[in-house]
């Protein structure tokens, strides 16, 4: 797309929306939000680059491809899941640190569980988009 | 009793296959971790079922949320009885498909999807909630729709529509009967199901939903009239897909018949009468269907329909002797099923062809292999004493205390077709001689001589170690019945089921 408009809109957007995905990844233990929305928010920051710059220009600007971070999410999910087995609780549950740490506060299991859904949701998302652009080109 | 244990056969191939994605397009090392994942899940397995079998129910609250309000997982004596068979079923394909998978195949990620989807399988039989129960259907169609278009070629990708379209339906149908039952009891946990839905005093309404899982898992069992998609599809991939696909897709779709009805719905007068009908006419429908084919694999895919109705059928009488005959004939066809589709998958490497016209002179080229198919052969046609033998003297015991006249003609017609087939099948195969090339067809060429002895090993070991364990049904067979004989009875009376997962005090 050639819109001057939306070039411009998305040097400012793209660091403004992975902030925010950031943002609603880390917010959801309580309130909406979580890993997967924030992964698709994230995702939608880069296919937005993708759509002004062309989908290489936004693959020189992520350190791995995509598809790499697949792996990545889902070993930091499952074995987010599969920890508290090793302390002799049942799968998923939920383990926390005692003392909570200032400013960032309570830290449990869960965390690392919504961070690998995070990169997991990236990771798969661009892959198939981008494979449907560049196949599309 | 809560045993975490029980989750490792799920979360041990969750790792491999997460493993195998960080090794991408190394094919060896591929082929290393799944054989090696196989065996330890298998070794992981019996352990499983001799603890379950030797001792109480085992369940395992995931998060600590107390059932009914969480999501638990129950291993009973048919649970891991299943996840055993299909650990046996897994380890054999995964050896089979080091050698038999092309290697783009495995390029393109066969193995991680494979151990998604036998993590989906042992999912599935061991989760103790509805709703879960449906997630890892969809991680079992999910997976398999990709082992089944892998490859991209025309024919892979038209069967694959025509699979995927029908189970899409299946699990709409499934996940509508699990609102509906929301709806009306306020639970999905399957022993607290079982205590609310007995529990309504509107047996309609309970009917109607009994029937929304009835159809959706008919579909996935491909019961008559909703089993065209298999026959169409599943001959379309490589040999080792299939098998895992035909011993243990559609068995996952019976399991979770045979669940639900003893566990929530118990069927009634109508429903048994309905079971009894479908069972008759997958029987007939499968049976004539294998009688026409000529491609082995085709002629197969009916054999699988034509023998799920003989399951069904021992459902539908409900009695126990009914419900121990279906049972053994569960574990005898997953374990042959999947054989089946391995020897097809031999045959195609030792004559380049599956089509049996043009097949023949078998048994002068490879006597040895020759012998060993017609053990799996007549596994299936249940000739005395092999494994297929044993279930149909339940089923017409039962037949007759019941009299069921016409599921017991219908079963003596399927068991003929079947034994027809196949001795058809050897004739061609084995004994004719290869049929004159009169220069139109295709050379035919037999690339397995040409093999690497390592190669060779691999291909035909999983099936002797599969047609060793129809021997062990077979001739073993006391010990199976004493298996099946408890599985039954904790079907008939689910008061430990409910107790291991609620509690004394429900």
């Amino acid at each position: 797309m050639k819109s001057i408009i939306l070039k411009t809109a998305t040097e400012y957007l793209l660091p403004i929306l992975l902030l925010f995905s950031i943002f609603i990844l880390l917010r959801g233990h309580y309130y909406p939000g979580g890993g997967f929305v924030g992964g698709l928010i994230a995702s939608i920051a880069f296919v937005l680059h993708s759509f002004t710059h062309g989908v290489n220009s936004t693959l020189r600007l992520l350190p791995v491809h995509p598809s790499g971070l697949v792996p990545f999410g889902l070993v930091l999910s499952a074995t987010s899941m599969l920890l508290p087995l090793m302390a002799g609780k049942p799968a998923m549950t939920g383990l926390w640190i005692e003392e909570p740490i200032p400013v960032i506060g309570m830290i449990g299991s869960a965390l690392f569980f919504d961070i690998g859904v995070y990169f997991l949701v990236i990771g798969v998302v661009l892959t198939i988009l981008f494979s449907i652009f560049q196949y599309s080109e | 009793m809560i045993d975490n244990y029980l989750i490792l056969p799920v979360a041990i191939h969750l790792f491999a296959a997460i493993l195998l994605l960080f090794l991408w397009r190394r094919t060896v090392a591929h082929r290393i971790v799944s054989i090696a994942t196989s065996f330890i899940v298998m070794l992981l397995s019996i352990r499983l079922f001799s603890k379950v079998y030797n001792g109480n129910i085992l369940i395992m609250e995931a998060g600590s949320w107390k059932a009914p309000f969480g999501i638990v997982f129950v291993a009973d004596v048919f649970s891991c009885t299943l996840v055993l068979l299909t650990s046996f079923a897994a380890l054999a394909v995964s050896i089979f498909s080091s050698a038999g998978i092309s290697r783009s195949r495995i390029l393109y990620g066969y193995f991680p999807i494979f151990h998604f989807l036998v993590m989906g399988l042992n999912g599935a039989f061991l989760t103790g909630d509805i709703f879960n129960l449906y997630v890892w259907f969809e991680v079992i169609i999910i997976s398999s729709f990709v082992l089944m278009t892998l490859g991209g070629r025309k024919a892979q990708v038209e069967g694959a529509v025509k699979y995927m379209a029908m189970n899409i339906l299946a699990s709409t149908f499934f996940l509508t009967g699990i609102g509906i039952l929301y709806g009306i009891t306020g639970t999905l946990n399957m022993a607290d199901l079982s205590i609310k839905i007995a529990a309504l005093e509107n047996r309609n309404l309970v009917n109607i939903t009994a029937l929304f899982f009835i159809i959706g898992f008919g579909i996935k069992a491909a019961v008559f009239p909703l089993y065209f998609w298999l026959p169409s599809s599943y001959h379309t991939p490589p040999s080792a897909v299939v098998a895992t696909f035909g011993g243990l897709l559609t068995k996952v779709g019976i399991y979770a018949l045979f669940r639900i009805s003893t566990l929530i719905f118990v069927p009634d007068e109508f429903t048994k009468n309905l079971l009894l009908f479908i069972a008759v006419f997958t029987i007939l429908t499968g049976s004539f269907g294998a009688l026409i084919k000529r491609n082995i694999r085709r002629m197969f895919s009916y054999l699988i329909v034509c023998h799920i109705g003989f399951m069904i059928g021992g459902l539908a009488m409900f009695t126990g002797v009914a419900i121990t005959g279906a049972l053994i004939y569960l574990f005898h066809d997953i374990m042959v099923k999947t054989n089946m589709f391995l020897i097809a998958g031999l045959i195609r490497q030792l004559k380049g062809t599956m089509n049996m016209d043009k097949l023949g002179g078998l048994y002068t080229d490879y006597p040895k292999i020759s012998l060993l198919i017609a053990i799996v052969l007549f596994s299936l046609a249940g000739i005395p004493p092999l494994s297929g033998f044993w279930p149909k003297l339940y089923l017409f015991e039962a037949g007759f205390i019941n009299r069921q006249y016409i599921l017991i003609g219908a079963i003596i017609i399927g068991s003929f077709i079947t034994l027809y087939v196949i001795a058809k099948m050897w004739a061609d195969v084995f004994w004719k001689n290869p049929p004159e090339n009169d220069g139109r067809g295709e050379e035919l060429k037999d690339s397995f001589a040409t093999l690497s002895l390592s190669k060779k090993t691999m291909l035909v070991s999983p099936i002797v170690f599969l047609a060793a364990i129809s021997l062990y049904l077979g001739f073993c067979a006391q010990n199976i019945t004493e298996v099946a004989e408890r599985i039954t009875s904790e079907m008939l009376d689910t008061t430990p089921y409910i107790e291991a997962v609620l509690g004394k005090t429900y």
